[in-house]
Order: C-alpha cells, then structure tokens, then sequence
C-alpha cells in the first residue's frame, strides 16, 4: 500500500512544484518562552516561500500539509497560510511602492536613450552600407534590412554589423515600452488608463515621481516638457504655452487647433485628479473618466456648432 | 422571472430604508450597514451585479474561490464573508495594501500580491479544486487570463468573469471584443451565460462558465 501511496508524491517533491510550506519547520517549539520569537521566524520563512516560490501546477496543498505534519488539521493549516500570506504580501507592497514609480522613471528615459541612439546608429549604418550595397533603405528598417546581408569585406563586415547594433537596440527600446506598458498600470492605474501607459510614464518622470506628479497644481501639468516655452513666456518673449507633452494625447493632437487649449485644461484637470487618486486612494475612479469623455465631447461639439452657425467664433 | 436562489451568508436585507443585497462582516469601504450585515453594491462590484441581474453563479456559500484582480478587496471581502477559504490575488501594490486591511478581519481571506497572467507564480500557494474562479481584472487578454488560470478549477466549478470591453481595445465596438473573448475562452471552458452588465457597470459582460 505504501508503494503505491508514496508514488505520486515523490514525483510532485522532485518536480520542483512543491508547496509553499514544504521544507519548512513543520511547527513552532512547545517551550512558551521562546514561541513567539520562532513563530515569527517561521513566519518570514513561509512568507518568503509565498512570494518566491513557484509550483507548475496547483495540488491539494491543505491535505499534502496535514499529510506531511506541516499543520495538524485544514484549520491550522489555513491559520498559517493566512499569516504567511498577510505578511508576503505585505512585505511586497511595501518594496514595490515604495519602487515602482522610481523604476518606471529609468524606464521611460532608457527608452528615449534606446530611441535616439537607435536612430543615430542607424541612419549611420545605412550611410555606410549604401556605400558598399545596392538599395540600401533608410532609419531603422534599413538598418535592419542590412543587418540580414552576408559581409564579404572588412569594412562589410564591420557596416553590417553596426546595423546589427540599431536593429538590437530597437529591440530594446520596443522591449522597454512592453515593460512600462505593464508597469505604469500597476503604479497609477487611472493616469495609465487615461493618458496611456506611455504618457503616464512620461508625466511621472518629468515631475520627478507620482507623490510629485500628485501635488503640481493642473496648470503646472499641462505645460510639463514645455519648459523652454515657458520660461521664454515668463521673460516676456512670448505666449502662454498650451500644452507640454499632454499634446501627444489624442484629445489634445485631434482636436481642432482653435479649442486646443480648452482640450489641454480639461484633460490636464483630469490627468491631475487621476494622479492624486493613484497616489492617495490607489482605486480606479470611473467618474473621472467619464467626466472627462463628457466634457471632451463639448468641446469638440463646437467644432460641429460652428460649421453648423457658418463659422461663428470659438468661445475660448 | 424566477430568481437564482442567492447564496448562503448573502441576502436581501433593508439597509438605510432600502432592500439591498448584503453579507455579514466587518465594513471595508465605508458601506452602509445594518445589524452587522453590510449593504453590497452592484455599481461597485462586477459579481455584485451579476448576482443583482439573477445570474445562475452556482455558488451556494461555503465555498472555496480564487479571486483574480481583487483590487482593495471591495468584492473580495464580500465574497469571503460568504464563502470558504479565498485568494485574493491583485497585482498593483497600491489597491493591494488597502485589499490587506480588508483580509485583516477575514481568517480564510489570503491576500497574494501576484500577477493573475503567471498561475505559476502561485500555484504553490492556491489549491487545486476550487469551487469557483472570480475574475475582474482590467487588461488586455482577459479571456487569456481566465484559461490559464483554469488549472486550478474543479471540474464542476463555476468561473464567473467580467469582460470589461475597454480593457482590450478602447476603439473597437464591445460586441466584437466580447466575440472575440468568448472564442478564447472556449478553448478551456463551456459558456453558460452570458449577459451585459450595463444597467451597473457600462461595456461589461459577465460570463457564467465551466471547465470543459
């Protein structure tokens, strides 16, 4: 009988996908004095097998862990797991908060830096192999179209293999955006959903961090990455700025130049409240969502309101 | 009409003058309450609606789920103040520290700061069998998160989602996002129903399904 019994779970031990209390002391010592003290340690331990382990597939890990002499009923098992889980978890809020708005920063800057030099090696790249091939293209799919050629020279050789260098750092740069696509959804959900992961990232870095981004008054905002307008505007060498980077956001760039403006505050207002609510309340907020799609919708009716009255002035 | 009964620890109680749904359990967001039972509101909460809308969910109370974008723990408090042993699984940190001080009072809540798209993560934590899946999280391959998360679901266990049409693409029409997430979903599940969430929560669908 115990041939047959003890099968299965040798293979699940040697898979690597055991549970998270496997290998760990199976219970705290019955001398009073110190069970606080080795409670807690084998508490982190657990909590430590919580976050990082990972098993293939799910098992029945309540009975495997009375089984084994981990816990001596389903009830005190779940009584662990509840202060293992509560404690990983913890723990993990606690460094990815404090992390992840840092991270998202070097992020979007590498992939400006991948972006640029990308584009540098590549335009160089197919100046050189131009040189040296027949139809050669331009910028990166040039670039990566050479990156593909079999050298025959010494100086082939080195012309291919810089276009092989910008084709990889593209990659990078393309990977980077994968990874902020992830990140900035998880660091501030409702900026992420209104601004696209991108801008968001983009917002939190030239404020300097989401608690910074959260405290700059909306006007300050939307002209961020419009610095040089602004200082030449604050010099008196020329107008207002409208709108820093939040052009490159589709309410602002679609709208029609004249209500450009009313576009950039309203969505500045909004991306200000998004960012105060993922900073403060960490919550999804749809009223500030579809405040902002309602107030988009009039300013863009004007568009439709004076073709309709012949043209009658933007009341901006 | 006939109603799907609710499940057990879950009820039609008069909370502030009104008839609403409501389980027994500390408050977690600030929820009206009443004699220790706690108003559950279907604008709030994707399975609050459903259950509001009469979905046949299969649950009947006792159960043990596995909670995929728990947020703060919102739904999750309500599910676990019903049902048996709950994981919570969330992956941003901020809504996950909130959805920690929601288990708090909850013995057989789990909080689990993981990514729902990587199982293996925490395969070795959640346990095999369970009861029911509940879904809402808001990203793009929904239906892709809800089959590879199908392993830890019992043969007749139920998983109820929420297909949020703007996750996935904020331009195309709803109607063809959730084709094209019913079609991915029956790679690993059987449909058993379907319907649009609307009157509480606009573009979503809840789904009713079973492992095939």
């Amino acid at each position: 009988m115990s041939d047959t019994d003890a099968g299965p779970d040798a293979s699940a031990a040697s898979d690597g996908g055991d549970g998270w209390f496997e290998a760990l002391p199976s219970d705290a010592t019955d001398e009073t004095d110190t069970e606080t003290e080795s409670d807690s340690r084998a508490t982190a331990a657990a909590a430590a097998r919580v976050r990082d382990g990972t098993a293939a597939s799910p098992a029945d890990w309540p009975a495997h862990a009375v089984d084994s002499g981990f816990a001596a009923d389903t009830d005190e098992y779940y009584d662990r797991l509840k202060a293992a889980t509560t404690r990983a978890t913890r723990e993990a809020v606690r460094e990815r908060e404090r992390a992840d708005d840092a991270q998202l920063i070097h992020a979007v800057r590498a992939m400006d830096d991948t972006e640029r030099v990308a584009n540098e090696l590549a335009e160089r790249a197919v100046e050189w192999t131009g040189s040296l091939f027949d139809d050669v293209g331009s910028g990166i799919e040039g670039a990566r179209a050479v990156a593909a050629r079999e050298p025959e020279s010494e100086a082939e050789r080195r012309a291919v293999s810089l276009a092989a260098r910008a084709a990889e750092l593209d990659d990078e740069r393309a990977e980077l955006a994968e990874t902020i696509g992830r990140v900035a959804p998880a660091v501030a959900p409702n900026l992420a959903e209104m601004a696209g992961p991108e801008l968001a990232a983009r917002l939190i870095a030239l404020a300097g961090g989401l608690e910074s981004l959260a405290k700059k008054p909306s006007g300050t905002v939307q002209v961020l990455g419009a610095e040089d307008a602004l200082f030449a505007h604050l010099s008196g060498r020329a107008p207002s700025p409208k709108h820093g980077i939040i052009y490159t956001h589709e309410y602002v760039r679609g709208t029609r130049p004249e209500d450009r403006g009313s576009a950039a505050r309203a969505l500045a207002g909004k991306l200000t409240l998004a960012a105060r609510a993922d900073h403060y309340a960490g919550e999804r907020r749809a009223q500030l969502h579809d405040d902002l799609r309602e107030r988009m919708a009039t300013i863009r009716a004007r568009a439709g309101d004076d073709a309709a009255t012949d043209g009658g002035a933007a009341d901006e | 009409m006939s109603e799907p009964a609710l499940p057990d620890g879950v009820e039609r109680r008069e909370v502030d003058g009104e008839e609403r749904l409501a389980t027994r359990g500390e408050p977690v967001y600030g929820e009206p309450t009443a004699d220790g039972w706690r108003a559950w509101d279907p604008e709030r909460s994707k399975l609050g609606g459903m259950l509001e809308l009469g979905f046949e969910t299969g649950l009947t109370g006792g159960e043990t789920v596995l909670y995929l974008g728990a947020a703060s723990g919102t739904t999750v408090s309500h599910v676990a103040d019903f049902a048996g042993p709950t994981y919570a699984v969330e992956f941003a940190p901020r809504p996950a520290r909130d959805l920690l001080d929601a288990a708090a009072s909850r013995k057989r809540l789990f909080p689990l700061l993981k990514d729902a798209r990587k199982p293996e993560t925490y395969a070795h934590v959640v346990e095999s069998d369970v009861d029911a899946i509940v879904q809402d999280v808001a990203t793009r391959g929904q239906a892709d998160v809800a089959v590879r998360n199908a392993r830890f679901l019992a043969d007749d266990g139920r998983l109820l989602l929420a297909i949020k049409a703007r996750s996935e693409d904020v331009t195309a029409e709803p109607d063809a996002v959730f084709e094209g997430a019913l079609d991915r979903l029956r790679e690993a599940y059987e449909i058993l129903e379907t319907r649009r969430l609307d009157r509480y929560h606009e573009d979503h669908l809840g789904v009713v399904a079973t492992p095939r």
